[in-house]
């Protein structure tokens, strides 16, 4: 039994049908990447784990639990907190209040986040709207640490950033691994899929159309050929 | 002449604060739920005949003053619960049938508990009379009335803006989704902030009672002008509703001096006004 189980999941928007039999794993501490050309239903996946998308069939079990037909925010304090691609910042509140609203018992503190990311504590009372990209990104990450999850699902974290940003995003993403964190990872930038993964899946036209440890994929060039050359 | 003004000032601040109460909880429901509630101003209408009930079984304005919005808060969280949160996934047209529908068995409620004939609401004793500042006079239940409703509104503005629950509701109205996935019960949320915008509206009730008395019928009236406020002050706006409803409460009264004939013209002119130059209000977002 893995920390997350997803067992051939089946969903939909509307009437298409985006995820056809989706099935994967994360085991505890693991960081696992989910790859694959844009549309092949990366976020549809993301976001039928934490229940935005009540996937028509199959089964998300965490901690050998069900989670498909339980609200969102029953999913979240089960201990998975997903930062969506667009990253979710309440521009009305402050970043303290956007930290705040956030804060579950547990080992992450608001100290250990400011720790993390010393920039968000020098911009604690500025508005969540006066915030660059990458200052948004670490916001959301810090965030969801403060939820104290088991399982951290990160929606192209590095997505429009610049590369000083986009390092410092990986030696955090590091930092947290190195907690025993979870993480589930979904990430264009194969350089930095390549960095943290332990493993990595491809999705491809809503199925899982490889997957392999870290090592494996590296070594096998043609597999990036073959699902991922476009998106590159 | 200028004590007249001072007067009408002063009754236009006391009745833009009762503006400002019905208002600000019709903008928070609106900002949080998306949601129009057209009961608002039955609700309001309710708290004045508690304020009348209250006052005949207690003889007690300070009780009734407290118990009135708390019932009514109880009864906005009733109707949420039972009724309410089965339409906000629906577009506003059946947000406003419904919630005329509610107005209208509250409305008749009224009507059969207390008659279709209005009651007189007494003013309290300890606030009867007038406060003397050097000539002027000024009755002293209508003063009580303007520091009362300044008080709830910075305890509110507290509430808001400094509180977890504050920062919820703010967070709530730009995305549920995102609340939801840092695992709030929005649903619990959205039960409190309707429960708390309604009995808002119960408290100005309250409130006015002892001035213009509690009528079945004064529902809709209430409610156009709340909807003016929100309108002019952008919806889901705290400021806003507290400048549009002093805007108005102002223009009212002192129209009465003025023009009286043009006094409820004048404040859909405001509302044109506003509109006109500033679309999404005075502190509105787009």
């Amino acid at each position: 039994m893995s920390l997350l189980d997803v067992e051939n999941i089946h969903s939909y928007y509307g009437k298409s049908h985006v995820l056809e039999g989706v099935s994967l794993s994360v085991d505890t501490g693991e960081l696992v990447t989910l790859l694959g050309r844009n549309g092949a239903g990366k976020t549809t996946t993301l976001r039928s784990i934490a229940g935005v998308v009540q996937p028509k069939a199959g089964s998300v079990k965490f901690n050998d639990q069900e989670m498909i037909g339980r609200e969102i925010h029953r999913i979240a304090r089960a201990g998975i907190a997903l930062v969506p691609e667009h990253r979710g910042i309440f521009a009305l509140l402050t970043v303290e209040e956007n930290l705040k609203i956030a804060v579950r018992d547990g080992w992450w503190k608001l100290t250990d986040v400011y720790d993390l990311f010393p920039r968000l504590f020098e911009r604690r009372r500025n508005g969540g709207n006066a915030l660059s990209g990458g200052e948004q990104q670490m916001l959301a990450i810090a965030r969801a640490l403060l939820n104290n999850p088991k399982l951290l699902i990160l929606d192209e974290p590095t997505e429009g950033l610049a590369p000083v940003i986009v390092d410092e995003i990986v030696r955090v993403l590091i930092d947290i691994k190195r907690t025993g964190m979870s993480v589930l990872l979904v990430e264009q930038n194969l350089a930095v899929c390549e960095k943290l993964a332990d493993r990595h899946y491809v999705l491809e036209q809503g199925r899982i159309a490889y997957s392999g440890s870290a090592a494996d994929f590296a070594a096998d060039r043609s597999v990036r050929d073959r699902y991922l050359a476009l998106s590159a | 002449m200028l004590n007249l003004y001072l007067f009408q000032i002063l009754n236009g601040l006391g009745l833009g604060m009762i503006y400002f109460l019905i208002s600000v909880g019709l903008t928070i429901i609106f900002g949080l739920l998306n949601f129009v509630n057209f009961a608002h101003g039955a609700f309001f209408m309710i708290g004045c005949y508690l304020c009348y009930a209250l006052l005949q079984v207690t003889g007690q304005f300070w009780l009734a003053l407290v118990l009135g919005p708390l019932i009514v808060g109880a009864l906005a969280w009733g109707a949420e619960k039972v009724l309410i949160r089965r339409i906000y996934h629906l577009p506003h047209t059946f947000h406003i049938l419904v919630t005329v529908g509610v107005a209208l068995i509250l409305q008749e409620t009224a009507v059969i508990v207390w008659g279709p004939v209005g009651k007189s609401i007494p003013i309290p004793d300890a606030l009867q009379g007038v406060v003397l500042m050097g000539k002027f006079a000024y009755p002293k239940y209508r003063l009580f009335l303007i520091l009362f409703s300044a008080v709830i509104g910075f305890l509110l503005w507290l509430l808001l803006e400094r509180t977890r629950f504050g920062a919820l509701v703010r967070a709530g109205s730009e995305s549920t989704e995102m609340v939801s996935l840092l695992g709030t019960n929005i649903y619990k949320l959205f039960s409190l902030t309707f429960a708390l915008g309604v009995g808002l509206a119960g408290l100005a009730g309250v409130l006015s009672g002892p001035i213009r008395g509690a009528q079945p019928f004064m529902g809709p009236e209430v409610l156009g002008i709340a909807f003016v406020v929100v309108v002019i002050g952008g919806m889901g706006s705290f400021s806003g509703a507290l400048v549009g409803g002093l805007l108005i409460g102002l223009v009212q009264s002192l129209m009465t001096t003025i023009w009286p004939e043009g006094a409820s013209l004048m404040i859909y002119g405001a509302m044109a006004a506003v509109i006109l130059l500033r679309p999404y209000g005075l502190f509105g977002r787009a």
